[in-house]
């Protein structure tokens, strides 16, 4: 019985809560717009995420200093997700239901994203992913504002098959991440006349690499591409280094995101490529000032890295979207998305939102890391477009598959 | 030569397998293993280690002076950590793995939180050297050079020495070794703080390979458990021969299949183990010795 008592105490508190909810909204139309940020600032991707928190919070202060989105100053919701995808699951049930965000900002492993896209979709939210990955998200819920393997692998690879020769070995992370990219090089290596001369998986947390520094060194590959996830696998490069592998390698994830560079001790990431929207070496005025402002807001942060940028990019852009839609309404920016002139000149660069696939296009930048340690950047590609979706026949403004695709997956419309 | 070239690289490649479950578990085998305290914090004693290793070689400490220090600093706090702790859980070992759990949890967050998400490395010391074409990194034969040194002392330690009398005494018969007037309390906290320190040794040289982050110590956990369990309680009747047994399991594997076998392998070992010998090797060893 008191469970019952309880049930309609709950629900008469929740009615009231919504009428007043309500009464606010109408009364007064400044009130704050909600962002939820679920990031994980512990565990084992925290080294690279905690940045991406700090991005989002000094866009929303300058956002607020600047008078707000239309009007409206922008309240954060920050919750820690602990590397942890059961926690993404938790939280972004938390924000959507509890806490009424108007969007969500999250994620950084592709493990997270697939973990909590299905709630966005239940829940019918909004949701900002601002990671490079693997690529083939084509859900409405969705605006990905990170680098695709047709922005990143398109560029890396017949480059460095170019510079260095067509064996190609790939190290990568043993899950949807490591398996897709990894599938994505194997095409791009075959499509421009090259061979695998080995592909290997690691599972995430394996730290000891003496076996596959072997069969690296027993290969006849011309260069490596390593793409290793987390703190753990990042002890390949020390390893690979006091080996005296010797190898180039090429990289979609490395420098960009977990400043792996500033982080070891020189030589042992001399020779790494990695094709990147933004890292703070960028020595452009737009770059220059985006990090003098970021020190000056967080003095202490190690390193601003690609995903810092691509999130202070998407607070920019939501804020652009809303502001023209006059409205916070899901269908209402996606009306203003699908114009196809949603752009932000922001640090790297301008970028611009593609309607089909809700993906944003990139300016690439090919970092080496030379002896020292220091960054120069041999090649930059303008304008990249993230046009793999939309060609293999993902169009959101057409319909809303909610699937992932691959390039052995391709959307089933085609 | 070819022949030559082939079996050092077999012999590179289990040695060095060897040298990390048998560094890895040492502490875990003592705290464990002798003194039967589930230590789930046995990870964080071994990134302690290797930030204090980390930080005083950086100061400008020798390496072997540093990794010393790390493994002294991390044996002050196991001792802390058994005198405030553990020391009331001896009798409680289901609550036991709860409490070192917990302390566990508070130390990566506090590295976390004090100490910031990454702290830079060190470096690899001493290069490379090459067999038949192969190159290789000398700093990993010198740690399989300190695991049978390691395994080597700890066997004088605890079979040569009156302490390791004593400490065999105390955690078979504690109430015989007390009424014969062994100061068993601190035989006990000397005992753990050794097994700390053994965890501090292992991050210590570890630390130069690897990458420094509050969560490192967990890379360690798989191997040093299921060492352990596959050894059951004595060290050199069991996690020794153990790490062997392991390490032809795990380079095999790994070098046939790759890594994620090489980790099924050893799990699959453990489960075998478990169901077949729950005593562990040195429990049926000793059994068929007598």
């Amino acid at each position: 019985m008191s469970s019952f008592n309880h049930l309609t105490r709950c629900a008469v508190l929740t009615a009231a809560g919504a009428t007043l909810a309500l009464s606010l909204s109408v009364s007064a139309d400044n009130h704050p717009i909600k962002i939820g940020v679920l990031e994980d600032q512990s565990g084992d991707f925290a080294a690279a995420t905690n940045v991406k928190v700090n991005a989002i919070r000094l866009a929303a202060s300058e956002i607020n200093e600047a008078g707000g989105i239309d009007g409206r100053p922008v309240e954060l919701v920050i919750y820690d997700t602990q590397s942890d995808n059961r926690r993404y699951q938790e939280f972004m049930r938390r924000v959507l239901q509890q806490d009424q965000v108007d969007v969500v900002f999250a994620g950084f492993s592709s493990a997270s994203r697939e973990a909590y896209r299905p709630i966005v979709n239940q829940f019918d939210g909004l949701a900002f992913y601002n990671n490079q990955y693997e690529g083939g998200v084509c859900d409405a819920n969705m605006i990905v504002t990170g680098a695709v393997p047709e922005q990143q692998f398109s560029t890396l690879i017949p480059w460095m098959m170019e510079e260095y020769g067509p064996n190609v070995y790939t190290i990568a992370a043993d899950y949807n991440f490591g398996q897709i990219s990894a599938e994505w090089v194997r095409e791009i290596v075959e499509q421009e006349g090259g061979t695998m001369v080995g592909e290997e998986f690691i599972p995430l947390g394996v730290s000891q690499f003496s076996q596959t520094i072997q069969n690296i060194q027993q290969s006849e590959a011309d260069f490596v591409v390593t793409l290793l996830v987390g703190a753990a696998q990042a002890s390949y490069y020390e390893q690979a280094n006091s080996a005296n592998v010797g190898l180039p390698m090429a990289s979609s994830v490395n420098v960009g995101q977990g400043y792996e560079h500033k982080r070891f001790t020189p030589p042992s990431l001399a020779g790494m490529y990695v094709t990147t929207n933004y890292i703070e070496e960028i020595d452009t005025p737009a770059s220059n000032d985006f990090v003098e402002r970021f020190r000056a807001a967080f003095p202490n942060e190690p390193y601003i890295n690609q995903e810092a940028a691509n999130s202070y990019i998407a607070m920019n852009l939501y804020k652009q979207m809303v502001e023209r839609a006059g409205t916070t309404d899901h269908d209402a920016l996606r009306a203003v998305l699908a114009e196809g002139d949603v752009c932000f000149a922001g640090p790297s660069g301008t970028t611009c939102l593609d309607p089909r696939s809700q993906h944003m296009s990139h300016t690439i930048y090919l970092a080496r890391v030379n002896d020292d340690h220091s960054i120069s950047f041999p090649e930059v590609w303008e304008d990249i477009q993230p046009y793999w979706l939309g060609e293999a026949g993902c169009d959101l403004t057409v319909n809303d598959p909610s699937a992932q695709y691959t390039p052995s997956n391709p959307p089933s419309g085609n | 030569m070819e022949l030559l070239a082939v079996s050092f690289s077999m012999f590179y490649q289990f040695g060095d397998a060897f040298a990390f479950l048998v560094i890895a578990s040492a502490g875990l085998a003592v705290i464990f293993g002798m003194m039967r305290i589930i230590n789930l914090a046995h990870g964080e004693f071994i990134m302690c280690g290797a930030y204090v290793t980390a930080a005083s070689a950086r100061m400008g400490l020798p390496l072997p002076l540093a990794i010393l220090a790390g493994a002294i600093v991390a044996g002050l706090i196991g001792m802390l950590v058994e005198r405030l702790v553990v020391r009331h859980l001896y009798h409680r070992p289901l609550d036991s793995i709860i409490a070192t759990w917990g302390i566990s949890l508070i130390a990566t967050q506090g590295v976390l939180i004090v100490l910031g998400s990454t702290m830079a490395g060190i470096g690899t010391p001493l290069g490379s050297f090459s067999v038949g074409g192969q190159s290789y990194s000398l700093y990993r034969l010198v740690l399989l050079a300190c695991a049978v040194g390691l395994l080597f002392t700890l066997y004088l330690f605890f079979y040569h020495t009156r302490f390791g009398v004593l400490a065999r005494a105390t955690i078979q018969k504690p109430d015989t070794a007390r009424s014969l007037g062994i100061d068993t309390r601190r035989v006990y906290s000397l005992t753990f703080g050794l097994g700390a320190a053994l965890a501090g040794l292992a991050g210590g040289l570890y630390a130069p390979t690897m990458t420094m982050v509050p969560t490192m110590g967990a890379t360690f956990i798989v191997e040093s458990f299921v060492t352990v369990v596959v050894g059951g309680a004595d060290i050199f009747v069991g996690a020794a021969p153990a790490a062997a047994i392991l390490a032809v399991i795990k380079a095999a594997l790994t070098a046939a299949y790759g890594q994620l076998f090489g980790q099924i392998g050893l799990l699959i070992a453990v489960i075998v183990v478990i169901r077949l010998l729950p005593g562990g090797l040195s429990a049926w060893l000793k059994k068929s010795g007598n």
